[in-house]
C-alpha cells in the first residue's frame, strides 16, 4: 500500500500543476481583471498610456493616464487564423489519413506515415523560419497578387494583396502544423475499425474508395471531430511561427485575408518588453489576463475534445 | 411482346453503364484527392527539411561550435550548452512525477484518481507553451525574484514534458503482459517489487523512448523559455538563479530577422542542429515503438 501511496503522491503533481498555473495567473491578473472588466474582450485599443505622466487611480487601481487595455483585435486574429487553418487542415487531414490507411501497402505504411508524423515533430520556430524565408516571399509575390486578380470578386479576397505577412499565410502554416495530429489519429482509428465493416462493404459491391468514404469514414466521425477540436486547441495557442509570419498588427482588425494580424499567444511575446516599461505594472498584469483568457479557452477546448475522444475509445490520441 | 423487355433492358443497361462511369470517376477523383492531400504534407515536410539542411549545412563552420555569440556574429557554443543544460534539467525534474504518474495510471487504474490524472495530463498537453512561459515569468522570474535563470527555464520545460512522459510511460507499462505481474505476485513479491523490479525493466526501452521524445520537444521549444531563461551571449557559469542562459531556438528566432548575412548563417546553423536532433530522435522512437518490427515484438512476444 505504501508504494501505491508514494506513486499517487508523485503522480498528483501532474494534476496539481495545471491547477497551480490557473490559480497563479488569476491571482496575478486579478487587478487587471477588476480594472478592465468585460471591456477587455470587446474594446479594440491596447495602449500603455502616457508613460511619463503621473499615475492616476481608476477603479481603485493605479494606471498611467490614457492607458487602455482591449484585445478584440487579438481575439479576432486568433479565431480567424485558427478558422483558416482548420478549413485547410481538416480536408487535407482526412485525405491523407485515407491514403495512409488504405492507399498504401501495409508494408510501406509505417515508412510513408513517417513523413506526416515527422511534420509534427518539427519545432514551431523552424516552421516560423521556413515561413519567414520561403512562404512569405512565395505567397506575397507569386500567389496573393494572382488571388486578388482572379478571386477578387469574393468578399475579403480583394486587394491590396499585402506583403505576404498576415492572416492567410498564418492559416496555411498553422494548417501544416496541426494536420499531422488529425491525420495520425484518424489513420489509427480507420485501421482500428473491425475488418468486417470493410469486407461487408466490399461484398455489397462497393469499391475500396467507396468503402472508405461511405462506410469507414462515417464510422470514425467522432474521432474526426475530437481530433479536429484538439488541433483547434493547438492552433489557438501556437506562438513562435505566428509571431514570425503574422506581421504582428496592433489595434486593427484585418480588412481582407491578406492583412496583417496578431494572435493572443504571439502578442504576449511581442509586447512583454514594452509592457515592462509601465511603472504601475498594469500592462504586465493585463498581459497576464491575455494569458489567462488563452489558458481558459484552451482548457475548455481540450477538455471537450478529450471527453469526446475518450467516449470514442481513442485514449492515446495526440500522444507523441 | 419480345421488343419491350429488350428496350427496357437497354435502358437499364445504359443507366447501369452511366452509373458505372460515374462510380469510376468518383473513385478516380477520390483517390487523386487523397494522394494530393498526402503530397501536400510530404512536399511541405521535404521542403522544410531541404531548406533547413542545405542552408544550415553551408552555414556550419568550426567557429560555430567553438565560439560564443558576440553581438549578431561569432558562434553558438553558449546556445548549444544552454539548450543541453535546460533540456536535461527539465527532463530530470519531469522524470520522477511523470514516471510515477505513468505507473499509477497503468497499475492502479481503479478508483477516481487515475482517470482524473489522465484527464489533467491530457489537458496540460494542450495548454499553450507561451502560457506556461508566462506563468513561469509571473511566479519564478518576477514573483520569487529568480530573474531569467536556468532554474526558471528548466521548470517551465519540465511542466511541458511532464504529460508526455506520463502518457508514454503509461502506454509502455500497459504493454507488459499480465502474466509477468501474476508470476511476480505468486512468488510473494509486493506491489512495489513487482512494478519496479519486473514491469519497469521490461518496459524500459519504451519508457526511455518516451523520455527521449520529451527531450526532443524540450530542445525544440522557444516560447516557454523567452521569459524564463532569457538570453545570454556568455557560457553558463553554474548559477541556478539570477543568471540568464542562451539556447538555440532563441538564435533561430532573433537572428533570422537581423539584416546581416552573418546573423542569418547563425540562425540557419541553429535550425540545423535543432531540426536534426529532433528528427533523429523521432525516427529512432518510431523504430523502437513500431508494433511490427519494434521492441515489443522482440522482447515480449
Amino acid at each position: 500500500m505504501t508504494f501505491r501511496r508514494i506513486t499517487a503522491g508523485l503522480a498528483s503533481i501532474v494534476g496539481v500543476t495545471l491547477i497551480v498555473i490557473v490559480v497563479f495567473l488569476v491571482i496575478y491578473a486579478w487587478p487587471a481583471v477588476r480594472l478592465n472588466g468585460w471591456k477587455f474582450l470587446y474594446k479594440n485599443t491596447w495602449s500603455l498610456g502616457r508613460l511619463y505622466g503621473n499615475p492616476i487611480t481608476v477603479h481603485g487601481q493605479q494606471i498611467m493616464p490614457g492607458a487602455h487595455y482591449g484585445i478584440l483585435f487579438l481575439i479576432a486574429g486568433t479565431l480567424l487564423t485558427t478558422a483558416i487553418a482548420l478549413l485547410i487542415a481538416v480536408p487535407v487531414g482526412v485525405g491523407a489519413a485515407m491514403f495512409l490507411a488504405e492507399g498504401v501497402p501495409p508494408l510501406l505504411r509505417t515508412w510513408v506515415s513517417l513523413f506526416v508524423e515527422l511534420l509534427a515533430a518539427i519545432p514551431s520556430v523552424v516552421f516560423g523560419l521556413w515561413g519567414y524565408v520561403v512562404v512569405i516571399p512565395f505567397l506575397g509575390y507569386r500567389v496573393f497578387p494572382f488571388m486578388v486578380k482572379w478571386l477578387g470578386f469574393i468578399p475579403f479576397f480583394s486587394g491590396p494583396s499585402g506583403s505576404g505577412y498576415g492572416l492567410l499565410t498564418c492559416g496555411f502554416v498553422l494548417a501544416l502544423m496541426i494536420v499531422p495530429l488529425i491525420t495520425a489519429t484518424l489513420r489509427d482509428a480507420l485501421l482500428g475499425q473491425a475488418a468486417s465493416l470493410h469486407e461487408g462493404a466490399l461484398a455489397l459491391g462497393a469499391s475500396r474508395f467507396e468503402a472508405q468514404w461511405g462506410v469507414l469514414l462515417p464510422a470514425v466521425r467522432r474521432v474526426l471531430i475530437g481530433s479536429s477540436i484538439l488541433a483547434t486547441g493547438r492552433a489557438l495557442g501556437e506562438t513562435m511561427a505566428v509571431l514570425m509570419i503574422s506581421g504582428n498588427a496592433v489595434n486593427i482588425l484585418p480588412r481582407n485575408i491578406y492583412d496583417t494580424v496578431s494572435t493572443m499567444a504571439s502578442f504576449i511575446v511581442s509586447q512583454l518588453d514594452s509592457a515592462l516599461t509601465d511603472p504601475t505594472g498594469m500592462a504586465v498584469r493585463s498581459l497576464a489576463e491575455v494569458a489567462l483568457v488563452l489558458c481558459v479557452i484552451s482548457i475548455l477546448v481540450n477538455s471537450f475534445a478529450r471527453l469526446l475522444l475518450y467516449y470514442a475509445g481513442q485514449q492515446g490520441a495526440g500522444a507523441p | 411482346m419480345s421488343a419491350t423487355p429488350a428496350v427496357a433492358d437497354s435502358a437499364a443497361l445504359q443507366a447501369f453503364n452511366a452509373r458505372r462511369r460515374w462510380r469510376r470517376l468518383f473513385d478516380y477523383l477520390g483517390w487523386s484527392l487523397t494522394v494530393a492531400a498526402f503530397a501536400l504534407l510530404g512536399g511541405a515536410m521535404v521542403w522544410i527539411v531541404v531548406v533547413v539542411f542545405l542552408r544550415g549545412a553551408s552555414a556550419i563552420t568550426p567557429k560555430v561550435i567553438t565560439h560564443i555569440t558576440s553581438g549578431t556574429g561569432g558562434g553558438l557554443l553558449n546556445a548549444i550548452q544552454g539548450t543541453l543544460v535546460l533540456a536535461f534539467g527539465g527532463i530530470l525534474l519531469a522524470i520522477p512525477p511523470g514516471l510515477a504518474a505513468g505507473i499509477y495510471l497503468s497499475e492502479f487504474d481503479h478508483g477516481r484518481l487515475a482517470p482524473a490524472i489522465r484527464f489533467f495530463a491530457d489537458v496540460l498537453v494542450g495548454v499553450p507553451s507561451i502560457v506556461i512561459g508566462y506563468f513561469g515569468y509571473v511566479t519564478m522570474v518576477a514573483g520569487l525574484g529568480w530573474n531569467f535563470s536556468v532554474a526558471a527555464g528548466s521548470i517551465a520545460l519540465a511542466i511541458i514534458s511532464l504529460p508526455y512522459i506520463c502518457r508514454t510511460s503509461e502506454m509502455a507499462l500497459r504493454q507488459v503482459p499480465r502474466s509477468l505481474r501474476e508470476a511476480g505476485l505468486a512468488l510473494g513479491a509486493g506491489d512495489g517489487k513487482v512494478i519496479m523490479g519486473i514491469c519497469v525493466p521490461a518496459a524500459l526501452p519504451a519508457i526511455l523512448t518516451g523520455i527521449l521524445l520529451a527531450l526532443a520537444i524540450s530542445v525544440g521549444e522557444t516560447a516557454p523559455l523567452l521569459y524564463t531563461a532569457g538570453w545570454s551571449n556568455y557560457l553558463w557559469t553554474g548559477h541556478l538563479t539570477k543568471e540568464p542562459i542562451g539556447y538555440l531556438t532563441y538564435a533561430i528566432w532573433s537572428f533570422i530577422t537581423e539584416p546581416f548575412s552573418g546573423a542569418h548563417a547563425l540562425a540557419y546553423a541553429a535550425a540545423f542542429f535543432v531540426t536534426f536532433f529532433v528528427l533523429v530522435i523521432s525516427v529512432i522512437s518510431r523504430m523502437v515503438l513500431d508494433e511490427n518490427t519494434g521492441w515489443r515484438r522482440r522482447r515480449l512476444r
